[in-house]
């Protein structure tokens, strides 16, 4: 017994003797490189816009003055200027895309389902400069033409949304680029959400009698809630932090150096601002400046994506434990 | 009398409940036509605009000032690929061994994992960038004043970008390899490793080629990340060097290089009507690229397991 033993340990390779503890350790390690990358990343932006954290301190998100002249830089026009164009393109793409999904998941034939659902992926898959292209050269002539003039030209154009000259860059083009963005993204986790719903919750409701409308409006989107508040929070994350197709729409002034509501002025948000100065900048508290906007925007998209996620999860886990 | 007024109400009730039962699921549908109308406009002026640029010497010219017709973006292109490989070597291993870890293991930290995972995803492109910038080309610039951007600062910026896109399509391509595969193998005799190695991951190929393809079509449109790392330049990176004993041109990977998208950028931004019609024909290159991506990625998931997704 003892000599067959000993012989099995002697013909077993390296491989098998350490081969799985290896393996597991490297895995491990591939695995940890993640949590790695986050820390790293929060723990260098904080350590290169110190300059910009001391010195301005919480002024910083309060403040409307980004000076170059003086040496002041806050950021509060910028903030404004993400929050309102991802609020606009969440007005625009909510009811476009939770329609979608519910088209997706409730109504189309399956002929129709998989060649529109290639579709609308492939709508997430064109890249961001490239909606940046269409945006300046397509969509802002259009929104000028047929939308921003005529409203300018009515007695409508000194309502507060309307106010200011229809030059085309502007807080609308950004909001509808976003919007044309984040809405496949939202559609395609609505439409999961949507398919991962029990159907005897839909054949109960349409034994009671109701219609089709009255199921998904009753009982189908109610059960899904929390999950489609999830995605439409998950394609906000999205919305608050591009840049490129923002960035070539946005036109990148800030009006009056502060806030407008009118859709029609240009602005900034805070990653076109980043994209816009950053090549620019001279070394020291202007660019310190600069890279606390990159570090507001990470605590910002781990804060909602950690809260949204854990939303979606939840619904997932709720629907499947039923 | 009574019946007939609840009858008549009642039929009221109903033709009103039926029009707004139609009339809502037509805007649903409606909903989902506008996505596709959408992308149906903005490939039509890519197509329409883009291909009247794409002449033969859009691939093999670079950037001529003098007469931009003439010129074409083969550096773009060129530097486009490099990242794209640069960004391999760093998001494949990482990914597909994480991906490994997370279905290897259960337990409390795995799902931890898996969450940031989908944290890091969500992380804007930007942000990566500037973290790039500060780790890997702010502190060269302060060395050698006047270098610092860099392609393979770039790759780094876009493989960050890749690992949880990579790592979270091995995982799900991993779980659907039949768990009868793995435990027959372990009851052959083989060992953990022996058996994702030579059991499930052969079994999985085709998707985790997928995933990779997709994570690929991802990175190769980037821009934001690359505003801050490779600068950009209208040449080819290039310095004599051996390949395989071969003396050949390999990149220059601590120079700027350019790429794609950020060309793209540069001429849409410019006032130049010839550098605009330039920016369209790369447009149509870059989704083209994308595309055959995506292609690649849908005929590599012709797989048995894959199938029943």
């Amino acid at each position: 017994m003892a000599a067959s033993g000993v012989d099995l340990s002697r013909s077993s390779s390296f491989g098998v003797r350490y081969g799985d503890k290896i393996y597991s350790l490297i895995t491990f390690l591939a695995a940890v490189s993640i949590f790695v990358i986050i820390v790293t990343i929060a723990w260098n932006l904080a350590a290169a816009s110190k300059d910009s954290i001391n010195h301005f301190g919480f002024k910083y998100v309060t403040g409307s003055d980004w000076d170059e002249t003086r040496d002041v830089y806050n950021i509060l026009p910028f903030i404004f200027g993400t929050l309102y164009s991802s609020l606009i393109a969440l007005l625009l793409a909510v009811p476009v895309s939770v329609g979608a999904a519910i088209f997706l998941s409730e109504l189309a034939p399956k002929w129709i389902r998989t060649p529109m659902t290639f579709l609308i992926e492939l709508l997430a898959a064109i890249p961001s400069v490239v909606y940046g292209l269409w945006g300046i050269f397509v969509m802002i002539p259009w929104l000028k033409t047929y939308i921003m003039q005529p409203i300018s030209k009515s007695p409508t154009h000194n309502f507060f949304l309307f106010q200011g000259q229809a030059i085309g860059p502007s807080m609308l083009a950004a909001g509808v680029v976003l919007a044309i963005m984040v809405t496949p993204f939202i559609t395609a986790i609505t439409r999961d959400i949507l398919r991962a719903i029990p159907r005897a919750q839909r054949e109960g409701s349409y034994a009671l009698g109701a219609t089709q409308w009255e199921t998904i409006s009753q009982v189908v989107l109610p059960y899904a809630k929390s999950g489609i508040i999830g995605a439409i929070i998950l394609g906000l994350g999205r919305a608050l932090g591009e840049t490129m197709a923002v960035t070539m729409v946005i036109g990148n002034q800030s009006a009056n150096n502060g806030v407008s509501w009118s859709l029609f002025s240009p602005g900034y948000t805070m990653s076109s601002a980043l994209a816009n100065k950053f090549n620019e900048a001279p070394p020291g508290l202007n660019l310190s400046a600069l890279i606390e906007i990159g570090f507001v925007l990470f605590i910002v998209a781990i804060v909602v994506n950690m809260f949204a996620r854990l939303l979606v999860r939840y619904t997932a886990k709720d629907l499947q434990g039923r | 009398m009574a019946v007939a007024t609840i009858s008549q109400h009642n039929k009221g009730h109903l033709s009103w409940r039926k029009f707004v039962n139609a009339l809502m699921l037509r805007l649903c549908t409606l909903g989902a036509v506008l996505a596709v109308v959408v992308l149906g406009l903005v490939l039509y002026f890519l197509v329409s605009r883009g291909i009247t640029a794409l002449t033969p010497h859009f691939f093999t010219a670079t950037p001529n000032h003098d007469n931009e017709k003439a010129g074409g973006m083969a550096q773009s292109i060129f530097g486009t690929l490099v990242l794209l490989f640069i960004a391999s070597c760093i998001g494949l291993p990482f990914g597909i061994l994480g991906g490994i870890y997370q279905v290897e293991s259960r337990g409390k930290f795995a799902s931890t994992v898996r969450f940031l995972t989908d944290v890091l995803n969500g992380i804007p492109s930007i942000v990566i960038g500037i973290f790039v910038y500060a780790v890997a080309v702010a502190p060269v610039a302060k060395m050698h004043p006047g270098s610092g951007f860099s392609a393979q600062a770039g790759g780094l910026a876009l493989g960050i970008m890749m690992i949880p896109t990579v790592m979270r399509t091995t995982e799900e391509i991993l779980r659907l390899v039949p768990f009868s595969m793995t435990e027959a193998s372990l009851g052959l005799g083989a060992t953990r490793w022996r058996t994702m190695w030579s059991v499930v991951l052969p079994a999985a190929r085709g998707g985790i080629i997928t995933g990779v393809m997709l994570a690929l079509a991802r990175i190769a449109g980037e821009t934001a990340p690359l505003l801050f790392t490779i600068l950009g330049n209208e040449y080819f990176s290039t310095h004599p060097g051996r390949v395989l004993g071969f003396h050949t041109q390999v990149p220059t990977l601590n120079a700027p290089i350019d790429a794609l998208p950020l060309r793209i950028y540069n001429y849409a931004m410019g006032v130049d009507p010839d550098q605009q019609h330039l920016a369209w024909a790369g447009a149509l290159v870059l989704i083209l690229m994308i595309l055959i991506f995506s292609i690649a990625a849908r005929s590599a998931t012709r797989n048995k397991f894959m199938e029943e997704k």
